[in-house]
Formats: C-alpha cells, structure tokens, sequence
C-alpha cells in the first residue's frame, strides 16, 4: 500500500503521464510525428543532450552543479577530430578511447577546485567553462575540422533493427540511441547499486550528516564531476559523429537546455533528489515538443517561445504541487 | 570595542591588491597605452553595458536568487524599442517607454512566479529567458533591425561634459541603486530576506512584494541596459550577448555578492565591473582575442579565489 | 552496579579554548547499562565534554579510557568504532533515503561491499526496530517521518553499529509528552540490553526521571555526581546555578482591568480544538502544556499565521479575521518565535537591523529614505533600555549569546508599542542571569504599559512565577484555570501530565 503511495507521488508517473498526453496532442497535430521513422529520428538527434543529462544528473543530486560540461565535450571532441584527421586513424573504437581520458580529466580538475575552495560550484564551473573554451578557441583558432575517415561515416549510419520505409529508405533505431540507453541504464545500476551512487544521494541529502558520518567528500565530489566528465566526452563523440564534423563553437552555449531537461526530470537545485528515469523523460519531453513544432512547420523563433513557456509551466506546475506538500505537513 | 575584521572584510582587501596588481602589470604590459586617454574613452564606452547588467543581476543575488533572463530581457527591450523607431516611427522617447513596458510586463510575471507561487528563481528565470529569447525572434525573425534617429543615437555615443553618455547612464543606475539598497525600507528588507525568509515573515515583513519588486528591478535595470545597448551598436537583435550573463555573475560575486544571499554593496560590485572592464580592455590593447581573454578572467577568478582561501581562510 | 568497568571514563580532563577554561580537571564514567544524566547551564561545559568523549576535540591535559582501556588519542571513528555514539538534536540523518538505508549508513564506509543488497539491508532494518518493538516501513523517507520517528532511526543507527555507549544531547525538546514517553521506554528497553545512555537536557524533570545517576556541570568544573534518589529539581537547579529557585510569585494582584483579547472556540483540526480565554489589559497569563499540546498552534493563530477552522477572535471587542501575520502586527500584536535561531533572527545581518525591522515604517524622513544611522540609533536605545550586551549595534547578531539575543527579538516587539505580546517559551536556552531579566521585562512591560501578555511555557515555575493566571493545555485543549496562588508546583506537574 506504502509502495502504491510512493508510485503515485512520484515525479516520473507524473512525466510519464504529461508525455503520453503530449505524444497523443502531437500526433492529432500532424500523424507523422508518431511514426517509428520519425521516433527514430528523434532519438537519435538527441542522444547527445540525453547522455549529459545523465551526467549533470548526477552531480545535481550530490548538490552541486556543473556548467562547464559543453566545454569539456568540445575540448574532448576536438582533440579527437584533430588527431583522426592528422593522424587518419581509421579505426573508431581507438578515437572513440580518445575523449574519455579528455572528459575525465577536466571534470577531476573541476573537482579538485570545488572541494579545496569550498566555493559554490556554479562559480568555479563558471570560470572553468571560460577557461576550457576560451584556451580551446585560442589554440584552435576556431577552426572546424571535418572530412573524417570514412569508417566513421558508416559507423554513424549504424543500426540495431533497421527497417525500410515506403520511399524505400532504411531507417532504424541508431546506435547512438542505443548507448544513451544504454548510459541511462548504467547510470541507474550505479546510482541503485553502487555504494559510491548512495553515497551521492547522501551528501545531496545532508552534507553536514555526510560529514559527521566520516564519508570521504573530496571522493565523492572526484566521482561525480569526473562521471559528467566521462560522459561529455563521450557524449562529445557521439556529438561528432551525428553532424560528421566539429564546430567549436557548436555545443557550448546549451548548458541550460541541459539544466532544464535534468530539472524537469525531477532533479533538485538542492541536491538530493532525481532519477535516471526522470531526465530521460524530461529530455523526450524537451525532445518531443522541438520534433512537434518541427512537423508542424512552426517557424524556428516560434520553438523558443514553445519552449520556454512549457518550462515556466511544467516549474510553475511542480512549484504548486511542492507547495501543496508543505502546507499538507506543518509548518509556516 | 573594536569590532574584528570579519571574512568578507578580508576579501575585500584582497581584492583591491589584486586590483592594484593588474592594473600595474597590465599597464607595463601596454607599455603605458592602457591608461591614455582613449584607452579610457573606450572603457568608459564599454564598462557601462557589463556595468548596468550587473547592477541587474545583482539584487535577486542579494535575495539568494538569481536572473538568468536579464541578458533576454536587455534584448526584448532593444527590439521592442528599435521596431518602434523605425516601423512605428514613435519618437525616440515613446519607443523606450514602450521597451521598458514591455520588459517590466514579462517582470512581472517572472516576479510573480518566484514572489507567490514558489518556483525556484533559477529555473523560472531560465524559462522566461528562453521563452523571452523566442518572443524577440519571432519579433525580429533572426534579422538586425537598425537604422534610429540621431537623437536617440546619442544615448550611446554622444557626451556629457566629455563623459561618455552611456557612462552617465551606467553612473546614475549605480545611484540608483545604492540609494535604494542602503538609504531604504526595501533595501533593508532585501538583505535581511536574502539571509533568512523565515524571521522575516515572523517579523512582519511582506516577503512576497520584496521578492516581486527585486525582479521588477532586475528586469527595469535590463531594459536600461537594453536601450544603452541598441544606441550604442545603432542596432538591435535578439540574442546579442549571451555570453554576458555569466559575467554578470561573476562580476557580482568578485565584488562581494554571496551566492546564497544577504550580503554585497554597490560599492565593492562598481569596482568589480571596473576591474573586469579594464582587464578586458587590456587584453584588447594586447591583441588577445576574445577567447583568451575570457580564459584569463576565469583564471583571475579562480586564481583570487584561492588566494582567499590561503589567507582568509577559515569561516567565521 | 559498582565494581564493572565503565563503558567510557574521562579522567582529570582540562580543555582551553584560548584562553577560556572549558573544562577543568573533570571526571566523568559511565557503568555498562547505565542512564547518566548531564546538566548544566549553557557555558557549563556540557558540550566540550561530549566533544571530547567522541573524539572532535583533544583535551590539553587528562586522559580518556573506553572498557577500561586507555585511549591515548580518541579521533571520531574511533570512537564510534568502540562504540561511542552521539544522537545531535539535529539527528543528522539523510531525509532523503530511506530508514534502512539510515541505519546502516555507516556500512557505506566500513564494509566495502560491491553491491547494496536492498531486500538484505531491509530485512536487518526490520530486527533492529524489532529490539525497541517499533514497527516502521524500512523503505519509508526519512524525511516524510515525524520528528520523533526520526529520532529513533537516529537510535537505531546508534544499535546497528554496535553502540556501547548512546549519548543524547537534547533529545526531548521537539517531542511530545507521549514521544517523550516513548523515548524512555526504548531506553529502558536497551538498558536492559545493556546499553549505556548519556542524557543531556535542561528539562530537569525528565532528567530526574530517566536517569540513574547525574553530574552537573558548572562553569566548566564538576559539581558532583549524584544518585537519582538524592535529588529533587530544585537541589539540581542550586547546583548548576548558584541560587535558589523561587517559585514566589513577583505578581501583584491585578485590578479590574479592560478585556483586550478574547478568543471564543477557537478550532483547528489535528491541532487544538475548542478553545477560548480572555486576556486583560496589563496582565500576564500563562499557557502551560508540553510541545504538541497545541500552546504554539494557538499563538500562531492569534498571530494571523495560521487561520482557524471555526471560531472567533476579539479584539477590544471588536471581532478580527488575520489573513496574515501582517495583519496582526498591525492590529498591535506581537509575537516572540519558540524557535530563536530560526524564526526570530537574521544571524549573520546586524542587531540594528534585528531590532529595527519591525519599526521601519516610523524611522523614514519625510523623502521616504531610511538612513542607517536612525537604525543604529533606535538600536542602541534598546541596547541601553533592555540591558542587552553586545560588542556594536551593528555586530552580527550571531555574535551575542543566547539570552541577549533573545532581548533583540524581544526589543523588536516592544518598539512596536503592541498592545498583545505572546511569549513563546521565551527563556529556552538562556542563563539563569538572562532568566531573570526577561521576566523583569515581562512585568514591567504589564505593570507600566499596560500590555497584554500571553507566556508560553514548559516549565511550572516559571508559571508560577511569573503569571497572574494559569491555563493548563492538554492534547489540544484547556483543561484548567488556575491562580499562582491556588496551585502547588506539584499540583500544577500532575495537571500538565495528566
């Protein structure tokens, strides 16, 4: 009965609920949006925004924030076009080992800052991002790299299940999507399973209890900062090998979207609180409605209004329900 | 008694030799260019656009919030303005009454949402930054719009005494302000929200006007800077300067603004603004692009952060 | 029990601060199975002691022995690794997880499994509330349990690591008279397991009745140690302060004065039901019942913070509906927080301020602009008229202790000229000196201005010192009246209790 009370007050029955209501509006607006070529579509396009979300899922639970994720995916990715095309590296499996060091790295250094300076995190991210970027763009000259080897052409056309439509066109569940679920899955297992994962929760719960109770902050902080690490850099090549060429300029700048999709998935600014399962949902949710203004024709400058709104709501929404709990206990 | 020097006391002293120690080594760097006269024509040109944004970011700071919409706003309002002036042909005056409208309805909403209903202000400030971003668009539809009287123009190029006008603007937002958060009733109010929500509901203070009149502020003082903005450039699009909005955290936080709310003064957040203006004019007489100079003022951040720790040290 | 070794002995210990002596050549042993009371006024040295005995601070001179051995350097984990746990007021508990995962938190550290084994970790959950016959769902949030279940998740804690020794710091002051119960029917269930318990608290009547043996505390040196049977309260509140307490009362008679509050079947589900007082001019009447007898609840539905579910309020004789505590302060009411830290100041921002906030409106000129030296100003009146100390008027108020800290928030009211003044346990956490002073404040607030004051408490004594009538609240409702002069201490004990 307990377990039927939790289910019921969940974030993500919530979610579940919002999507199947908005994939139902979606598709009376334009019946296309519920075919599998186009679902496909839109997974795949996404994975990229769904596999940070993951990460910065993580480290909003621990009660910390990281915004310097979009640099750190550029630096990593970067790093890995120039040296496939310098050094013509046909094989993918090797560049893709290449942004993960990169990823992790960068995201330890993040970690060692914010446990040694006990600043806020959003500020040291700040300036970290700032300085990724900016040293990225220094060196780089800002100069895109393209022209990849072409193992890497045919490992983006990869599919698990591929099916031909009526114009005759293959198309199918990409890989990319794959290993977002994939992430989600394994981001689950650690979180559920893995003592570290607990030991997330715990500090975003009650950091001064984590303290007292001799848990070993500065390890924690290093797991979740260099987990967002790991995960931008893979989420770097994944990035890279959706468009087939790297634009520096291209990823840093969504930070937000990334932030949004995490909160809208039940994850709390104060740490503490989120699932993997929830920013899934909240990056399909984000996910659906672009697709939905796409079909629709909707002209681009209309999708931020869209999109903005939805996220005034769904917060305003969430906010209310909060409320309602807090006045239901007592309390001013 | 003699009260000892608190924490924030020592930053700021740190601060200022920081301050001091750019400003020496930037100068011999320039071999002197830095402090000529045109030098600090265009500083006095440019600081005001950070100067006014930060002034904007800075009160939901003091609250422990923040307004991830101001950059959004600042830029609604220019368009607002700007299609005025030249679609509408309103004069110049009427145009800037309309931007701010317009800039001070989507504050009342935001504050609105934050003030009564609860909605934590990062995300409700990230929604309206979006949405507001999207309503600019769909105004501009991706284009520049330019082309404003003369008269207008000289809100952003013309002088005043040989001070630059936008200077002038930035100056009197800063007065503005000061004396609204140190010589007012709401001043005293937002500080002492800012630390603790609960006492002063008990002690009787209106917590929800306080909270809704800071957001009405942080999206006026973004107009302001919106209007400076389109004079200055004789143009006005939708997403210019994004990248300013976390600088105008960081701005706030070097001059003495805590994250979490209830201390900073207009003071300590001037000279932040100055010295990052003047940092970033440097790099420019150095050639540096952009970039790097945005690199270094992460480093300079983390770099006055740590020395913080080493000397200030332990919390009180 | 003589002649065991103790759980935890603490021998000629000596800690400075600086140079304040916290501690001087104190000795301090608990026996196996023992309930060892520790009081002691703020400053007494109560907290450096439990410091010390769980290893977050070193002594400068004396030694530490745990079952009888010698430690030669106590550190937190070794302590809890012998056996040496704290349950803090705050329980520093995760709300977030689950009780299960509360209570073998420390696992996380210690075992270095690779794998949380959920159903496992559950079912040992289950035995552990087993031992105190407690049925709680393992997998329920911490954070969604009342404050009493959670401070027994916080005990369990203690039991699943294998506690020797459970020190309490406080344990009651957020509980009911029924969780109080509770509370020491699990501590003479694992006395009997052979658990020794530590119970510090300033409520002098639970210490006498839990404990078997109590050391006061004073000045950072050890009174004595003293069996329950040759103690009363008011031999323990000698020994911890120096003086007598008197129960006599310092109220005149009042005359006929003018009714200025009424409160007619004053209802609020779950919370207090069917209650209705008057308040005269210049009077000082009590409400007495321990915390969740609804004495808070019903403040802040006067307040205007919690509206009634039926029910009316008079004012002067005029009926008043607060849509919020605004309201109420502008109809002349003022109330005083139970919760100092909390609900009464803004720590880290000045006293000026503190003290000013409620009176901003006088202190503008006629521009509308408020200079800051007019709150310094208005401060440093009250600083001068209240007695309170502090290093500035414009120091942090976290820099005070807690009795002039209470004056500020005390002063804030008083500036506002209020006609109604509701005192909620105004005396929690303040020396015996602070004490008194507030009392003198009370009255003479009553006798010269004429102000009604509502005195919320839980201590008999002060009741009876301090009021001219007495309202008993038991589960929610008035059960009783009484003059000082009609009632006994004892009497007026057994009433509350019930």
């Amino acid at each position: 009965m307990a377990l039927l009370g939790r289910i019921a007050r969940s974030t993500e029955v919530y979610l579940v609920g919002v999507l199947l209501v908005l994939s139902v509006v979606l598709f009376l607006l334009n019946p296309k949006f519920a075919t599998l070529e186009n679902i496909f579509d839109v997974l795949r396009n996404n994975s990229f925004l769904g596999i940070v979300a993951l990460g910065e899922l993580v480290v909003l639970i621990s009660g910390g924030i990281d915004v310097s994720f979009t640099a750190i995916a550029t630096v990593a990715q970067y790093v890995m076009g120039v040296l496939i095309t310098r050094y013509a590296i046909e094989s993918v499996f090797l560049a893709f080992l290449i942004p993960i060091p990169i990823g992790i790295a960068l995201g330890a250094f993040n970690a060692f800052l914010v446990n040694r300076t006990r600043v806020h995190p959003v500020i040291i991210t700040i300036s970290n991002l700032n300085v990724f970027y900016g040293l990225l763009m220094v060196i780089s000259k800002g100069k895109w790299i393209y022209g990849f080897p072409a193992p890497f052409r045919d490992f983006a056309r990869l599919k698990v299940l591929t099916l031909v439509s009526e114009k005759g066109v293959d198309y199918g569940l990409s890989i990319f999507t794959v290993v977002w679920f994939l992430v989600a899955v394994v981001t689950w297992l650690v979180l559920r399973y893995l003592p570290i994962g607990r030991k997330v929760y715990a500090l975003g719960g009650n950091s001064e209890a984590a303290r007292r109770a001799g848990f070993d902050i500065f390890r924690i902080q290093l797991f979740v900062y260099c987990y967002i690490g790991f995960l931008s850099g893979l989420a770097g090549f994944v990035h890279a090998e959706l468009n087939q060429m790297i634009q520096p300029n291209a990823i840093v700048g969504r930070e937000l979207d990334v932030l949004a999709a995490a909160i809208l998935g039940g994850a709390s600014v104060f740490g503490g609180a989120g699932s993997p399962l929830g920013v899934v949902l909240g990056v399909l949710f984000i996910a659906f409605i672009k697709n939905g203004l796409i079909l629709m024709k909707a002209s681009a400058y209309w999708h931020q209004v869209i999109m903005g709104f939805i996220i005034v709501l769904a917060a305003t929404l969430s906010a209310y329900q909060q409320n309602l709990e807090r006045k239901r206990r007592k309390g001013v | 008694m003699k009260r000892p020097r608190g924490r924030r006391e020592t930053q700021s002293l740190i601060l200022a030799v920081v301050v001091v120690f750019l400003l020496v080594l930037l100068g011999i760097l320039t071999k002197g260019r830095l402090l000529a006269p045109d030098s600090l024509q265009s500083i006095a040109f440019q600081l005001p656009l950070l100067g006014i944004l930060t002034l904007a970011q800075m009160t939901p700071m003091l609250t422990g919030g923040i307004d991830l919409s101001i950059i959004a706003t600042a830029n609604l309002c220019g368009v607002v303005a700007a299609i005025a002036m030249t679609r509408g042909n309103v004069p110049p005056l009427g145009a800037m009454v309309f931007g701010l409208a317009m800039a001070l309805s989507f504050g009342v909403f935001k504050g609105l949402l934050i003030a009564w209903v609860s909605v934590p202000a990062i995300i409700a400030t990230l929604g309206f930054m979006i949405f507001i971003r999207g309503v600019s668009l769909v105004l501009t539809k991706g284009y520049v719009i330019a082309g404003f009287p003369g008269s207008f123009l000289f809100l952003g190029n013309g002088t005043l005494f040989g001070i630059p006008m936008p200077f002038v603007v930035f100056f009197l937002c800063a007065v503005f302000l000061f004396v609204l958060l140190a010589r007012t009733r709401f001043g005293t109010y937002v500080y002492l929200l800012g630390s603790n929500p609960v006492a002063t509901l008990f002690a009787g203070v209106n917590n929800g006007l306080v909270l809704f009149a800071t957001y009405l502020l942080s999206s006026f003082l973004a107009g302001v800077a919106g209007l400076v903005m389109i004079a200055r450039f004789n143009a006005a699009q939708a997403d210019y300067g994004e990248y300013y909005l976390l600088l105008t955290v960081l701005a706030c936080v070097l001059g003495g603004v805590d994250p979490a709310g209830g201390f900073g003064r207009i003071p300590g957040v001037v000279v932040s603004i100055a010295v990052l203006q003047v940092v970033a004019t440097g790099f420019n007489l150095l050639g540096l692009s952009s970039h790097l100079a945005s690199a270094l003022w992460g480093l300079i951040l983390l770099g006055v952060i740590a020395i913080n720790r080493m000397i200030g040290g332990v919390e009180t | 029990m003589s002649g065991e070794t103790p759980v935890l002995r603490l021998a000629h210990i000596t800690k400075r601060y600086g140079g304040v002596v916290a501690l001087r050549d104190v000795e301090f042993s608990v026996l196996p199975g023992e309930v060892h009371g520790l009081v002691g006024e703020n400053g007494s040295g109560k907290s450096t002691l439990v410091k010390i005995a769980t290893g977050v601070v070193q002594p400068e001179e004396g030694e530490i022995f745990i079952e009888g051995q010698k430690i030669s350097r106590l550190t937190p984990y070794l302590a809890f690794k012998r056996g040496i746990h704290v349950v803090h007021q705050d329980l520093s508990l995760f709300p977030n997880l689950s009780v299960a995962e509360n209570i073998f938190a420390h696992e996380y550290i210690e075992r270095h499994r690779s794998f949380v084994a959920w159903k496992d970790m559950e079912r040992r959950a289950l035995e552990v509330l087993g031992r105190l016959g407690v049925e709680l769902d393992p997998q329920e949030i911490v954070g969604r349990l009342s404050f009493a279940d959670q401070q027994l998740v916080a005990i369990c804690r203690a039991i699943a690591s294998s506690a020797k020794l459970i020190i309490l710091d406080e344990p009651t002051s957020s509980l009911t008279f029924r969780e109080v119960q509770r509370l020491f029917g699990f501590i003479w269930e694992l006395k009997a397991q052979g658990i020794a318990f530590v119970f510090i608290s300033h409520r002098l009547d639970e210490v006498l009745e839990i404990s078997d043996v109590v050391t006061v505390l004073r000045d950072g040196v050890k009174v004595g140690t003293f069996p329950k049977g040759e103690l009363t309260k008011a031999k323990l509140s000698f020994l911890m302060t120096g003086k007598e307490i008197t129960t006599e009362s310092l109220v005149a008679d009042l005359p006929e004065t003018r009714e200025i509050l009424r409160v007619e079947r004053l209802t609020r589900r779950g919370e207090y039901a069917d209650v209705s007082f008057t308040l005269h001019q210049g009077e000082i009447l009590g409400l007495i019942g321990p915390r969740g007898s609804g004495r808070t609840e019903v403040a802040l539905t006067i307040f205007g913070l919690r509206p009634p579910d039926s029910g009316k309020i008079f004012l002067e004789g005029r009926e008043v509906v607060f849509r919020s505590n605004r309201d109420a302060i502008r109809h002349g009411i003022g109330y005083v927080p139970e919760n100092r830290l909390l609900q009464g100041l803004v720590l880290d921002q000045p006293v000026a301020d503190n003290i000013a906030v409620t009176i901003l409106n006088e202190l503008v000129s006629r521009s509308g602009f408020l200079h800051p030296a007019r709150k310094i100003a208005v401060a440093e009146r009250a600083i001068r008229d209240f007695g309170i100390k502090a290093p500035a008027a414009d120091a942090p108020v976290r820099s005070l202790s807690g009795g002039n800290q209470q004056k500020v928030v005390l002063s804030r009211w008083i500036l506002t000229a209020p006609k109604i003044l509701i005192l909620d346990t105004p005396t929690h956490g303040v020396d015996v000196a602070a004490k008194e002073s507030i009392y003198e404040m009370a009255l003479g607030l009553a006798r010269d201005r004429g102000i009604g004051i509502l005195f919320i408490s839980d201590e008999e004594h002060e009741v009876l010192k301090v009021c001219h009538r007495i309202l008993v609240m038991r589960e929610g409702r008035i059960v009783r009246e009484y003059r000082p002069s009609e009632v006994t201490e004892e009497a007026l004990r057994q009433e509350i209790v019930g």
